[in-house]
């Protein structure tokens, strides 16, 4: 995988507070890399290093060989990058405003024309092209901001919070696009919505106080979970004592832990040893013992639980 | 070059596609023209010359240019688009030249609007035309200073209100440097050569020694360093300050 950035024991302070602390890690093609953690993190000012805007206190950034610092011009034209809540010039029309982003990028002429049009085609801008920006709706303006990143097909793209505050169709059409640009490109996203991670990332990395506490898949992320492969069920017409006696039988089964009882129904949670996949054996076992099953389903953990583990102090996974 | 010139172009458009183009404009017209007429008598002096227009320029400057400047880092700031311009391939001394630039040009199309003043004073008279470019020139440059210190004040700031205030205060320090007014605060305690220094930099005295009509290089070497020195200082400030959003 070819490598597009490379960042090394990245460190920001301002003044007695540390914002970034030892950051490295480097992102390729195709991935797509969530940035997760809680507000004031460090997300924001590292994404602010990675595309040139801030200076660190220490380490570098390398885009796609140039160093930030020292090719500052060079490494800024492989970005694109949209910043947190999507600024633009709000006296602007989305028109004049693309046009202006495009002459920075160094387009003319013809092909600065055809640039824009084919941008405005892409994020489904046409609608709004002449009216100024700052009477446009959220989802509008975010795709502006994400117009403007995306213009000069840039290697690198760098996305804070792209779908903060849209609606759930805005989100939808946003990360689409995300997805459709995703092979050709590295990009760098961050967000607080976790079913994004699994929708969106290839890659997902969770910061907190200013150090990389996790970093992996989507999926190692879910299995950090303390209910990863956990099994819910619900079962009529059974002595809760005789069920809970016939399911530690069966292979894997760490513990069971009843949720509650409602009339003849009785809901309840099955923890697997070292998240093994015990479902088919349980579905055996309540066949095997012609169990009324209501309910048997499989729990792939709840991504805000291990982000909430992460990230706050003494708390450990189990 | 070509980027400049982009920040320059956009910035330009942008005073013009909002009111603050037409109020700007319109205002400076009338003031200069009343100053001109009431406070500088122009009819009753019996000269034929633009004197008592060009001697209100430095006033018309200290109040109406800081208005002008206060918005151009201040506003990149709270909006938030500084992050954006910054991390486009631009270096920070082509933003901080583009948008000053455009807000000079700004300043150079008001003035200009003003020539029925010269044409006036041509029908009425037979004035020394070489003494009136003279004194554009040195209301233009003159304009420039008061602009690059605006620029750096609105960079040190989010709010254009202290922006505005702030600049007013700095730039009558500069008009008056060479007044008792500021000497006086010096000349308890400090060496004869920092007095002499603190006097030359009087706007007023430059910008009259121009309008007289005498184009000393001094004169214009000091507002065009005094404007380099401001814009340096711009450029420093939002590095410092754009840490902070």
């Amino acid at each position: 995988m070819e490598i597009m950035v490379k960042i090394e024991n990245l460190r920001k302070t301002f003044g007695p507070i540390i914002a970034v602390d030892g950051v490295s890690f480097t992102v390729g093609k195709g991935e797509v890399l969530g940035f997760l953690g809680p507000n004031g993190a460090g997300k924001s000012t590292t994404m602010k290093m990675i595309t040139g805007f801030l200076t660190p206190t220490s380490g570098a950034v390398h885009i796609c060989g140039h160093n930030i610092d020292v090719q500052p011009i060079d490494a800024k034209k492989r970005i694109g990058y949209l910043p947190e809540g999507a600024p633009a010039y709000q006296d602007m029309t989305p028109a004049s405003f693309l046009t202006f982003i495009g002459e920075m990028r160094g387009y003319r002429g013809a092909t600065l024309k055809r640039t824009v049009s084919e941008t405005v085609e892409k994020v489904n801008l046409q609608s709004v092209l002449n009216q100024s920006i700052e009477t446009l709706s959220k989802g509008f303006k975010r795709r502006v901001g994400l117009a403007q990143a995306i213009l000069h097909d840039p290697e690198i793209l760098i996305l804070d919070e792209p779908t903060d505050g849209l609606d759930p169709n805005q989100k939808h059409e946003v990360r689409t696009l995300i997805r459709a640009m995703a092979k050709e490109k590295a990009i760098i996203l961050s967000t607080h919505i976790l079913e994004e991670v699994h929708a969106l990332c290839t890659r997902a990395m969770i910061i907190a106080k200013g150090k990389v506490v996790f970093d992996g898949t989507p999926a190692e992320l879910e299995g950090k979970s303390p209910t990863h492969h956990t099994v819910l069920g619900t079962i009529a017409g059974v002595d809760p004592m005789v069920l809970h006696h016939h399911l530690m039988t069966v292979k894997g089964v760490k513990k069971i832990e009843e949720l509650g009882r409602n009339g003849d129904l009785v809901q309840f949670r099955i923890y697997p040893d070292d998240g093994e996949w015990i479902l088919p054996d349980i579905g055996h076992c309540a066949r095997e013992q012609g169990w009324e099953v209501r309910e048997l389903y499989p729990d792939r953990g709840q991504l805000d639980e291990v982000f909430r583990l992460l990230t706050t102090p003494n708390q450990t996974i189990s | 070059m070509g980027r400049i010139r982009v920040i320059f172009q956009r910035e330009l458009a942008g005073y013009f596609a909002t009111p603050i183009a037409a109020v700007f404009i319109v205002i400076f017209l009338l003031l200069s023209g009343a100053f001109t007429f009431y406070l500088g008598n122009y009819f009753a002096r019996g000269q034929a010359d633009l004197v008592p227009f060009f001697d209100f320029h430095p006033w018309l400057y200290l109040v109406l240019i800081p208005a002008l400047a206060m918005r151009l880092w201040a506003e990149e700031r709270r909006s938030g688009t500084i992050e954006l311009l910054l991390t486009l391939p631009v270096t920070m001394w082509e933003a901080v030249a583009g948008k000053f630039l455009a807000a000079w040009c700004f300043t150079g199309i008001a003035l200009a609007l003003t020539f029925p003043m010269w044409l006036t004073v041509n029908v009425l008279g037979d004035p020394d035309n070489g003494v009136i470019l003279a004194s554009y020139l040195g209301s233009l440059l003159m304009a420039g200073g008061f602009l690059a210190i605006g620029s750096c004040i609105s960079a040190l700031t989010k709010n254009q209100v202290i922006a505005f205030v702030v600049s007013v205060v700095i730039s009558l320090g500069f008009i008056l440097s060479g007044f008792p007014l500021v000497l006086e605060l010096f000349s308890g305690w400090a060496p004869q050569f920092l007095l002499s220094a603190i006097s030359s930099f009087s706007f007023l005295t430059h910008f009259q020694s121009i309008s007289k009509g005498v184009l000393d290089l001094r004169d214009i070497l000091f507002f065009l360093s005094l404007i380099a020195f401001w814009l340096f200082a711009t450029a420093t400030v939002i590095d410092i300050k754009k840490a902070e959003s």
